[in-house]
């Protein structure tokens, strides 16, 4: 059992409160996924610049070393044991292979313009405090509160997953073809940090992305290339998609205003966002795909 | 009347008011309110009361009731009256899955939808959906009615047993040994009684529904297809 969440704004003025709904949405998760939590937040971005979210000890000097390794002032935002690098875009691959040679000891979990994620073990409102998801702003968000059970209870198996650029996935259920599946994706160069299931849905995914398939689509193939539970929410640069298994072994409810979507494991986890009393509360369709783009 | 709050007071502290009472209260009609789909409400009643929840209801809402009257202003999560025994469970709203899973009795009626696994295992509840059911409902049923106004979904009736279906919409697959049969005298009856007791009063013509039941082929073992195992 896992409990996931979801969050994209369509009224601008909400875009501040973000975290601070996502936050309350996570906490009410805890009893589905009191093992580890985690969450990706799409915020601002500037152009020519991505932001890489590295996760590890000892962070403190890490952005003044790229820095001068790259010839560039880059800065690192520090969220506990999360620092996010701002790198200018067409520099990427040279900081990841700093990364990679001078500080092995940290792994790079997000890269894209807009998105920040973060995840650790512990009960989802510590892991949410730890990092300051309250007080974060932004366009949609997506957050995984674990209960393990295809992997063990490790950093690096909480979720959300990334595997492409400003993309992410969370997941509920169990796959059972993922290491076929890996072993379909690695050739077309899609990488995997861990052994979850998951992250092979999220590799999937970005690998069918990248070969120009948009987001519905991409989802729409999953229903024949993935064999096992799954409700999956997943997060673009400028778009949100929920869909589940042609069985809807795992529950979802959503709801809908003028103002946002949103998505909760149980309904519980809705209660809180604005005029909700208002909204259209519906459970999305097995085997059907649910995407919003923003404007 | 008594009123219960839960955004002040707790879920069991409501279920244990409500297990207490005894057959003869006077305390016959409850209202609780801000229930913010939480699970569990109203669980295990074994009273002639009636229950007004004011809002949306989380999993397993009413769940082995007897002989009380559930009513949900709102939604209700996966498995509203599983288990239920007698009484009477209505919800206003939509119902996620496997409403009325296992029930033995009873009547629960659905105004809006309800989604996968409707009555799944049902074993003597009548329900009543207005709108349609998800796919798979009514699996392994084994008595009672389900009567529903709108659509299923696929494979309706899978390894049904001796549990009659009534559907006015489409059917968007029958499971394995699950058979149209004609609609009788007894039927028409079962089924005019059923929507009466759900409100629909002459609304509805009888004549529109298809009737679903078991094909029996499943009851006994063929040894043709013992190399099917």
């Amino acid at each position: 059992m896992c409990g996931i969440v979801g969050l994209f704004m369509k009224d601008r003025a909400l875009e501040p409160k973000l975290g601070e709904l996502l936050d309350g949405m996570l906490r009410v998760m805890t009893d589905r996924g009191p093992d580890s939590a985690g969450f990706a937040v799409y915020g601002e971005g500037r152009p020519g610049w991505i932001k890489l979210t590295v996760r590890g000890p000892n962070l403190a000097g890490l952005a003044k070393g790229l820095s001068q390794a790259l010839g560039v002032d880059i800065s690192g935002v520090s969220r506990d044991t999360h620092l996010v690098l701002s790198v200018p875009a067409d520099q990427e691959g040279d900081a990841r292979g700093w990364l990679a040679a001078h500080r092995p000891d940290v792994a790079v979990i997000g890269a894209g313009q807009r998105i920040e994620l973060y995840k650790e073990v512990g009960l989802p409102a510590e892991v949410s405090e730890r990092f300051g998801l309250s007080g974060m702003s932004g366009t949609h968000g997506v957050g995984h509160t674990r209960m393990a059970t295809e992997s063990a209870v490790t950093t690096a198996g909480a979720h959300p997953f990334s595997t492409g650029a400003d993309q992410c996935l969370v997941h509920n259920g169990s796959l059972s073809n993922h290491r076929s599946l890996r072993r379909r994706l690695e050739p077309h160069g899609i990488a995997f940090a861990t052994d979850n299931d998951s992250e092979v849905a999220a590799g999937y995914l970005s690998w069918k992305l990248r070969e120009g398939a948009g987001l519905a689509q991409a989802l729409e193939d999953s229903l024949s290339d993935l064999d096992g539970f799954f409700t999956f929410v997943v997060g673009t640069e400028s778009g949100f998609a929920v869909l589940r298994d042609p069985i809807s072994c795992k529950p979802a409810v959503m709801a809908e205003t003028d103002r946002y979507v949103a998505f909760g494991s149980e309904y519980r986890a809705l209660v809180g966002l604005p005029d909700i009393g208002a909204a259209r509360v519906f459970e999305p369709e097995p085997a059907r795909v649910y995407a919003w783009e923003r404007a | 009347m008594p009123v219960v709050d839960l955004s002040l007071t707790p879920r069991r502290e409501l279920n244990r008011q409500l297990h207490a009472l005894t057959p003869d209260t006077n305390e016959t009609l409850w209202r609780v309110e801000n229930p913010a789909g939480q699970h569990a409400l109203a669980v295990g009643v074994d009273a002639p009361v009636t229950v007004e929840i004011a809002g949306h209801v989380g999993y397993y809402c009413a769940g082995m009731n007897q002989r009380a009257t559930v009513v949900v202003d709102g939604n209700a999560g996966v498995g509203v009256a599983e288990n239920m025994m007698s009484g009477l469970v209505h919800v206003k709203g939509d119902a996620s899955q496997s409403a009325g899973a296992t029930a033995h009795g009873g009547l629960l009626i659905i105004d809006g939808n309800a989604s996968a696994r409707c009555g799944i295992s049902m074993k003597g509840i009548n329900i009543v959906v207005k709108g349609s059911i998800g796919p798979m409902s009514a699996f392994m049923a084994q008595s009672g009615v389900l009567v529903v106004l709108g659509d299923a979904g696929d494979a309706l009736g899978d390894s049904i047993y001796e549990a009659r279906l009534y559907v006015r919409g489409d059917v968007k697959s029958l499971g394995a040994d699950c058979v149209e049969r004609a609609l009788g005298d007894d039927e028409r009856t079962e089924l005019r009684d059923l929507l009466n007791a759900a409100g629909l009063n002459g609304e509805v013509d009888v004549e529109d529904f298809k009737y679903y039941g078991s094909g029996r082929s499943l009851y006994n073992f063929h040894v043709d297809n013992a190399a099917a195992y």
